[in-house]
């Protein structure tokens, strides 16, 4: 099993963490382990030689601050190139005459036409006019899949398989002007980008329907790979921006460096799922924590922040804040969480090896458990929920029947809420420093 | 087997320049220098071949050259053909003595399933074999509409279920019609999904119980598609797929594009998964026996 990312650069910090000082053979020694844990995130060789170089220089001599120990300096000048060299985040490009045409280039399998979709939905959403464009009439079905895909999101799919792509894109692009179209999307097919016919036909696209947008899909998998189709890809048409896709799946991304430093193009969008919606905007300090295996963690406070409710919440951490929290309280919380969306992708969002064991657990099974904790709380009166103390045998008789469960249940949720309670008072005592912190 | 030889050739032709061309410079009739270490291993991660493996293939070089007493670098070449080689078996031969033959095809999504179940078809309908296909992806969309086609070009029956419907009942009624119809071979072709989510694992683990159900011999093969593209996610990929279907061989696609694939090694040395076999171009004779020696010829040479 390849160690992953995160656990390599721990090993790697604490032991620069129990130094004083840093010394040029400290640097040199992290930066061999931070060698080897980019290249088992799947960053190129070339680039990995060059970012290394780069952390080494402003690590050893001045740059190395007074106000941190020499290990937190380090660890925050990688995830500081690291953030630079992923870049900053660019809206997508829709200035210019209408209909602006955004046109998706990439390899099989890569994910184009299903962005195209996404791509579609979202744009609709914010109100545009949108119109898909079918180039792809060598895969068997893929004009299907398109107008399919089209049907879902209610935007027109043009698609002939009698055109060539090129001139169907021409017609197309006058169709939309004439229907008062403002966004046009061209899918084209996916093909090495060794393969000079399909490069060819590229070019005589981009040519004929002067697109604001080439974006670039890229399944977030691929291997060293993805520096050589960056090159071919850029070499043929004018790439503008990256999509990875496949974001959801337990790959580091570590190509995503790759491809920045060869393209210089800012990555636009994340996929991080099948449905239509799974359509991410870029963040750099949150793929860089990922390549690094920290974790979304700011994803996660984001999805936490949108779905609670702020009255509630606040209302809660006052209660908290004095240690009084009540099975009610319990139970909103356990509501307000589970708004943040399906409870796979959060656990996925968990940093390093919390998230490997998360990832272990049956979504199903927490959802079931769930069920019956609220149960059993609804069977409750309001008054028990406010003073669990009251809760003797035979009120817990009472509610293990009324909930459908046997007294055990009852018994080991309120041991549940206990445990619960504990933790919270310990919190409070310590603050954060009981929590775990992300730089040292 | 010439001709065979040939397509391998050329198939790999576009990768071997990609970055192995630089090896006949690299391994010339100069002494072994710690650059040219440096150099092979770069050659082999930039192949995808991932670090252990990389790590492990220097070190055996390392002992040879010690102990044969090489000096030249220009013999560091035989060696390492030889000890990749060691490293990848020849794939078993295919048995079909079972009438139907059910194969399972799985892979997370855009690695090629449904494009090799058709080439996979065509191929076993060349030997005189009888294909139905079962066009069990019934979440993304037109993947039915993709077998159907294919179904229709090379005159096969294809079993579909209505979109969103239950894989595994297509499954199950592909596997019925099969042994009514008394086919040789049905290719089940499965949806896309990446090894992480738990619950299309899930579905996928009961596809396959449902396929035993319907012939409980059944399945006699389960293959993993592969994109040659991948990186080191690959062998995560393989060993979950394994895991939850018990996945009996790889099927490497897209190896006619400048990827060179190298997870293969990783992949049959920890999992014991034999590649059988590779897409090395668009048409469907493209998908060819998996042949080590030509592999590792192309790759090098």
């Amino acid at each position: 099993m390849f160690e992953n990312l995160t656990h390599r650069l721990n090993q790697v910090f604490d032991q620069l963490r129990r130094r004083g000082k840093l010394s040029e053979a400290d640097v040199d020694a992290a930066m061999r382990e931070v060698r080897l844990a980019l290249l088992e995130a799947d960053v190129h060789y070339s680039v990995v030689k060059d970012f290394v170089n780069r952390v080494k220089a402003r690590a050893v001599g001045a740059e190395v601050s007074k106000a941190l120990n020499p290990g937190q300096q380090v660890i925050k000048i990688v995830h500081e190139e690291l953030i630079a060299t992923l870049g900053e985040p660019a809206p997508l490009n829709l200035s210019g005459p209408k209909p602006r045409v955004v046109m998706l280039v990439g390899l099989q399998g890569s994910g184009k036409t299903t962005q195209a979709g996404k791509l579609a939905k979202l744009l609709r959403s914010r109100g545009e006019r949108v119109m898909l464009v079918a180039g792809d009439p060598y895969r068997p079905a893929a004009v299907q899949q398109l107008q399919q895909l089209g049907e879902r999101v209610d935007v027109p799919v043009i698609a002939d398989l009698k055109k060539k792509p090129p001139e169907l894109a021409a017609y197309a692009l006058d169709q939309a002007q004439k229907g008062g179209y403002t966004v046009m999307i061209v899918d084209t097919a996916g093909r090495s980008q060794l393969d000079e016919a399909l490069m060819t036909e590229l070019r005589a696209i981009e040519k004929r329907i002067s697109p604001v947008e080439v974006l670039l899909v890229v399944d977030a998998m691929i291997g060293q790979e993805a520096l050589h189709v960056a090159e071919g890809f850029r070499d043929n048409v004018a790439i503008t921006g990256l999509i990875l896709t496949k974001m959801d799946g337990d790959a580091r991304g570590g190509a995503a460096i790759s491809i920045r430093s060869v393209t210089g193009v800012p990555i636009k969008f994340l996929g991080t799922g099948e449905k239509l919606d799974a359509l991410e905007t870029y963040d750099p300090g949150r793929l860089a924590s990922r390549i690094l295996g920290m974790g979304d963690v700011i994803g996660l406070i984001e999805k936490a922040e949108a779905a609670f409710d702020a009255q509630t919440a606040q209302k809660q951490a006052q209660k908290l804040m004095k240690g009084e929290m009540d099975l009610q309280d319990w139970l909103e919380q356990m509501r307000q969480m589970r708004k943040m969306g399906p409870l796979t992708q959060l656990l996925e969002m968990l940093p390093g090896q919390l998230g490997q064991v998360a990832r272990q657990v049956d979504p199903r099974e927490v959802e079931k458990n769930f069920k019956q904790i609220e149960a059993i709380i609804n069977s409750m009166t309001p008054e028990e929920r406010r003073n669990p103390d009251i809760l003797n045998a035979s009120r817990r008789r009472r509610i293990a029947a009324g909930s459908g469960n046997d007294v055990q249940a009852v018994n080991r949720l309120m041991k549940q809420f206990r445990e619960t309670q504990k933790l919270m008072k310990t919190l409070q005592k310590t603050g954060l420093k009981g929590l775990p912190r992300l730089f040292g | 087997m010439v001709d065979f030889l040939n397509k391998w050739r050329e198939g790999l032709a576009r990768t071997s320049k990609a970055a192995f061309g630089r090896l006949a410079g690299m391994l010339g009739a100069t002494e072994i220098t710690p650059e040219t270490w440096e150099d092979l291993e770069a050659l082999l991660i930039q192949a995808d071949v991932g670090l252990e493996t990389t790590q492990a293939v220097l070190k055996a070089l390392k002992e040879t050259v010690k102990r044969e007493g090489l000096t030249r670098a220009s013999d560091l070449r035989a060696v390492l053909k030889a000890e990749l080689r060691s490293r990848l078996t020849t794939p078993p031969p295919l048995v079909f003595s079972d009438r139907p033959t059910v194969i399972l095809l799985v892979g997370v999504n855009g690695s090629g399933k449904t494009t090799t179940a058709a080439k996979l078809g065509q191929r076993f309908m060349k030997e005189g074999k009888t294909v139905l296909f079962g066009a069990a992806d019934t979440f993304r969309a037109a993947a039915v509409d993709q077998l159907q086609v294919w179904g229709e070009r090379l005159k096969a029956e294809v079993i579909a279920g209505a979109p969103e419907s239950d894989p595994g009942a297509v499954a199950y009624n592909a596997v019925q019609a099969g042994i009514a119809r008394g086919v040789d071979v049905i290719l089940i072709d499965t949806a896309g999904r990446l090894h992480t989510r738990f619950n299309l694992m899930e579905e996928l683990k009961k596809v396959y119980r449902v396929v035993q159900k319907a012939l409980p011999s059944a399945p006699h093969a389960v293959w993993l598609v592969l994109d040659a593209t991948t990186g080191q996610n690959a062998l995560q990929q393989a060993r979950a797929f394994k895991d939850a279907v018990r996945v009996n061989g790889v099927i490497l696609t897209k190896l006619d594009s400048s990827a060179r694939g190298g997870m293969a090694f990783a992949i049959q040395r920890e999992l014991g998964l034999p590649i059988l076999f590779a897409g090395l171009g668009e048409k469907p004779e493209d998908l060819t026996p998996f042949d080590p020696d030509a592999f590792i010829n192309g790759v090098l040479e």
